[in-house]
C-alpha cells in the first residue's frame, strides 16, 4: 500500500504543477496589458511602468511564476489590485456557500444514484427497471439551469415554501443559509443522480454476472444478499471511480446552480474578477478549484486502493 | 445429515432447461444413491452445465427449469430461492471450473470458508475460523492459520481450488456437484486436487456429481456415468459397462477420441479418432435422435423418432445399439 500511496501523491504532484503553469500562461496570455486596463485610456506609459512595477509585474514570467507559487505554498493567494483585500480572505467568505453547495449536492446525487441504479438493475428486462432508467436518461438531458428553474417555480412560487434565490449568511442564521441551499442542492443533486445511476446501474449489472456472485448463492446466499453484500462490494469499485471522474462535472453544475439561485459563491466572484482583470485573484482561485478537483481524483484513488486488495498490494 | 435412509441423494425427473427460445436440457433423468458417484460427460454445450446450475438453482437469469428435482424430501425445482439458499452449501453444494473468477476478489480467504460455516450452523467467529483451519489443513494448504489472511489472487489456482473445496465441503452435504474442477488448472496440480476432492468427499460419504471432458478421471472416481449429447441423456450405466462395451454411437466415438496409451503419439502416427461434424447448434436441433447427423448407423427411424432411453443397468437411447460380444456371437 505504500509504494501505491507514494505513486499516486507522486503524481498528484506532478498534476499540481503541470496545472499551475498551465493556468499562469494561460491566464497571462489572456490578461493583456494589465495596468494599462487598470489605469484606463488616458494612463501616461510612466503611470503604467510604474504601476506595473509596484505589482511586480514587469518582472520575467519565470519569476512571476515562481513567486506565485512559493507564496501560494506559503497559503498566501495574493490580492486584489483595485480594493487590496487579500484573496484568501475573499475566498474564504465565498466557500461558505460553494463548498456546502457542491458537496452536498454530491451527497445527494450519491445517495439516490445507490440504490435506485441498483434497483434497475435488479429489475432488468422488467418495467420498473425500464422506467427508471427512462427517468434517468430524461435527467442527464435537462440542463442543470432548468432542473433549478422548475424547482424554484415549484417550491418557491407555487408553494412558497422556499425563497427561489438569494442569500442568507450563515453568521446571520443557520437556518436562513440552509434554507437558502436547499433548492440548490437538491437540483444539483437530481442532476448528478440522473449521471449516476446510469453508472451504478451498469456497474451493477456487470457484478451480477460475475462468477463469485453465483458462487457466494452456491454457499447460502440468497439472491439478493449476494447483491448486496458481494456484488455492491465489488460493484462499489467502479463507482468510486466514476464519482472521482463526476467531479468537474460537480463544479460545473455548481457554477450554473450559483447563477440560477443568484448565491455569492466562488464562481460569481470569478465572473466578476475576470472582468475586473484581477489577474492574480483569478488565477489564485481558479488554481485553488484545480487543486480541489486533482485532490479529491486523488482521494478517490487512496479509497481504491483501499477497497481493492488487487491495487493494494500491487507494486 | 438429515437425510432420509435410503432416499437417493438426488433424484431428477425429466428436467427441462430453457429461457423460452431455446431448451439446453431436454427431459433429462437419473438418480444418485446417498454416497454414490455419478460422472457426467458430453462434448462442449451438451447441457452438462446448465443441468448441474439447474440443481442448485443458480441458472443465469432469463432460464427456468421443468420436471422434479428431489432432494432431502424435497422437490428443490418447487423452492423460492430463499428456501434453496437455506440448503445450497449445506445440503448440496457446487465447486465451479475457475477458482480465480469463483472466489470474491475483495475478501480474505479464510472469510469467505468461515462464513459459509458460520451461515449454516451458526457456530461463532473464533469456532468458526478454526473449523476453516481444519477444512484448509484436510486440503493439505501450507500455513493455513496465515493463508486465511490471504486474498484470492494473492495465492496460485491450485491454492484457490483447495479454498473452493473447501467453501464447498464445509457442512458436510449431501451431494457435491464438482464442475470440471480441474480444467483450469495446471496439469501438475490437477491430479493432486482431485485426490484431495477424491479423499474428502470419501470422507463426508457424500454424494458425487462429477462434470468433466476427461474420461479417465470418470473412471477413476465414479460409479456410474450418464453421456449427454444435445441436452438429452443419450447413455447411462456402470462406468466399466459403459466404457468397456458402450451401446451407444455417440458414446462409442467418444470413447475413440480420447487419448490413451495406445492410440496416442506425438510422432502424428496417433490414431485418435474425433466425431465427424459438429454438436448441433440448440436453435437447429435435428428431429429424431439428435446424433443422426454424425453417426454412421442412423436411419430413416433415427432422422424421424426420438429414441427413449431404455435398458436395466446400462441403458441407452438408441435404435440401433451397437451389437454386445455376446450378441455378436449368438448370431
Ligand atoms: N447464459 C447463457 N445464455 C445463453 N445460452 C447459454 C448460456 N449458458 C449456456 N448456454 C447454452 O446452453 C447450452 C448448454 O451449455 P452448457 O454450459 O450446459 O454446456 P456444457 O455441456 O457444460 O459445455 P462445456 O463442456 O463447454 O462446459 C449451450 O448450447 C450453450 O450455448
Ligand atoms: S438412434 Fe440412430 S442416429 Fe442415434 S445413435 Fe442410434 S443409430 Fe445413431
Ligand atoms: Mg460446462
Amino acid at each position: 500500500m505504500a509504494i501505491y500511496v507514494l505513486r499516486k501523491l507522486a503524481f498528484f504532484l506532478g498534476a499540481v504543477f503541470v496545472a499551475s503553469v498551465a493556468i499562469f500562461l494561460l491566464i497571462r496570455a489572456a490578461g493583456g496589458n494589465v495596468a494599462a486596463i487598470l489605469l484606463g485610456k488616458d494612463a501616461t506609459a510612466e503611470a503604467i511602468n510604474a504601476l506595473s512595477h509596484t505589482y511586480g509585474l514587469d518582472r520575467p514570467l519565470p519569476v512571476q511564476y515562481y513567486d506565485w507559487l512559493v507564496k501560494m505554498a506559503q497559503g498566501d493567494l495574493g490580492q486584489s489590485f483595485r480594493t487590496k483585500e487579500m484573496v484568501s480572505e475573499l475566498v474564504t467568505e465565498r466557500l461558505g456557500v460553494s463548498i456546502p453547495l457542491a458537496l452536498s449536492g454530491l451527497l445527494l446525487g450519491i445517495l439516490i444514484a445507490i440504490p435506485v441504479g441498483t434497483y434497475a438493475a435488479r429489475n432488468v428486462g422488467k418495467l420498473s427497471g425500464a422506467v427508471l432508467a427512462l427517468i434517468s436518461q430524461i435527467g442527464i438531458a435537462v440542463p442543470v439551469f432548468w432542473a433549478g428553474i422548475l424547482l424554484s417555480v415549484l417550491f418557491g412560487v407555487r408553494l412558497g415554501w422556499l425563497p427561489t434565490g438569494g442569500w442568507t449568511d450563515w453568521s446571520q442564521s443557520w437556518v436562513g443559509a440552509i434554507r437558502s441551499l436547499v433548492l440548490p442542492v437538491l437540483s444539483l443533486g437530481l442532476i448528478m443522480a440522473a449521471v449516476l445511476i446510469r453508472y451504478v446501474r451498469s456497474a451493477v449489472l456487470d457484478v451480477m454476472n460475475q462468477d463469485y456472485v453465483r458462487t457466494a448463492r452456491a454457499v447460502g446466499m440468497t439472491r439478493t444478499q449476494a447483491l448486496l453484500n458481494v456484488g455492491l462490494r465489488n460493484a462499489s469499485l467502479p463507482i468510486v471511480t466514476i464519482i472521482g471522474l463526476q467531479v468537474a462535472e460537480l463544479i460545473g453544475g455548481t457554477v450554473i446552480i450559483e447563477m440560477v439561485f443568484s448565491l455569492p459563491g466562488l464562481s460569481r466572484m470569478i465572473l466578476a474578477n475576470v472582468a475586473a482583470r484581477e489577474v492574480i485573484v483569478v488565477q489564485s482561485t481558479v488554481m485553488l478549484i484545480i487543486v480541489f478537483v486533482i485532490a479529491v481524483n486523488f482521494l478517490v484513488d487512496l479509497l481504491y486502493g483501499i477497497l481493492d486488495p488487487r491495487i493494494r498490494n500491487a507494486t | 445429515m438429515t437425510s432420509s435412509s435410503g432416499a437417493p441423494a438426488i433424484e431428477v425427473r425429466d428436467l427441462v432447461v430453457t429461457n423460452g427460445e431455446v431448451t439446453a436440457v431436454r427431459g433429462v433423468s437419473f438418480s444418485i444413491p446417498q454416497g454414490g458417484r455419478m460422472g457426467l460427460v458430453g462434448e462442449s454445450g451438451s447441457g452438462k452445465s446448465m443441468t448441474a446450475l439447474a440443481l442448485m438453482g443458480l441458472l443465469p437469469m432469463g432460464w427456468s427449469t421443468r420436471g422434479e428435482v428431489l432432494h432431502d424430501g424435497v422437490d428443490l425445482a418447487k423452492l423460492s430461492d430463499k428456501a434453496l439458499s437455506s440448503r445450497r452449501g449445506r445440503t448440496l453444494s457446487m465447486v465451479f471450473q475457475d477458482p480465480l473468477s469463483s472466489l470474491n476478489p475483495v475478501r480474505r480467504v479464510g472469510d469467505q470458508i468461515s462464513w459459509v460455516i458460520r451461515h449454516h450452523t451458526g457456530v461463532d467467529k473464533r469456532t468458526a475460523e478454526h473449523q476453516a483451519i481444519a477444512m484448509m489443513t484436510q486440503m493439505t494448504l501450507p500455513r493455513p492459520e496465515s493463508l486465511m489472511r490471504a486474498y484470492p489472487h494473492e495465492i496460485s489456482g491450485g491454492q484457490r481450488q483447495r479454498i473452493m473445496i473447501a467453501m464447498a465441503l464445509a457442512c458436510y452435504p449431501q451431494l457435491i456437484i464438482a464442475d470440471e474442477p480441474t480444467t483450469a488448472l495446471d496439469v501438475t496440480v490437477q491430479k493432486q486436487v482431485l485426490r484431495l476432492l477424491n479423499a474428502a468427499v470419501s470422507e463426508r460419504g457424500s454424494a458425487l456429481l462429477m462434470i468433466t471432458h476427461d474420461l479417465p478421471i470418470i473412471a477413476a472416481m465414479c460409479d456410474t456415468v450418464a453421456v449427454m449429447y444435445a441436452g438429452r441423456i443419450v447413455e447411462m450405466g456402470p462406468v466399466r459397462q459403459v466404457f468397456r462395451h458402450p451401446r451407444h454411437h455417440y458414446t462409442r466415438g467418444l470413447l475413440d477420441s480420447q487419448p490413451t496409451m495406445d492410440n496416442f503419439a506425438l510422432d502424428g502416427t496417433s490414431r485418435l479418432v474425433s466425431i465427424p461434424g459438429m454438436v448441433p447448434p440448440l436453435h437447429a436441433l435435428p428431429d429424431g435422435c439428435g446424433f443422426n447427423p454424425r453417426c454412421p448407423a442412423a436411419s430413416d427411424r433415427c432422422r424421424t423418432i426420438m429414441p427413449e432411453l431404455t435398458g436395466d443397468t446400462l441403458k441407452s437411447a438408441c435404435w440401433h445399439p451397437i451389437a454386445r460380444v455376446d450378441e455378436v456371437a449368438a448370431q
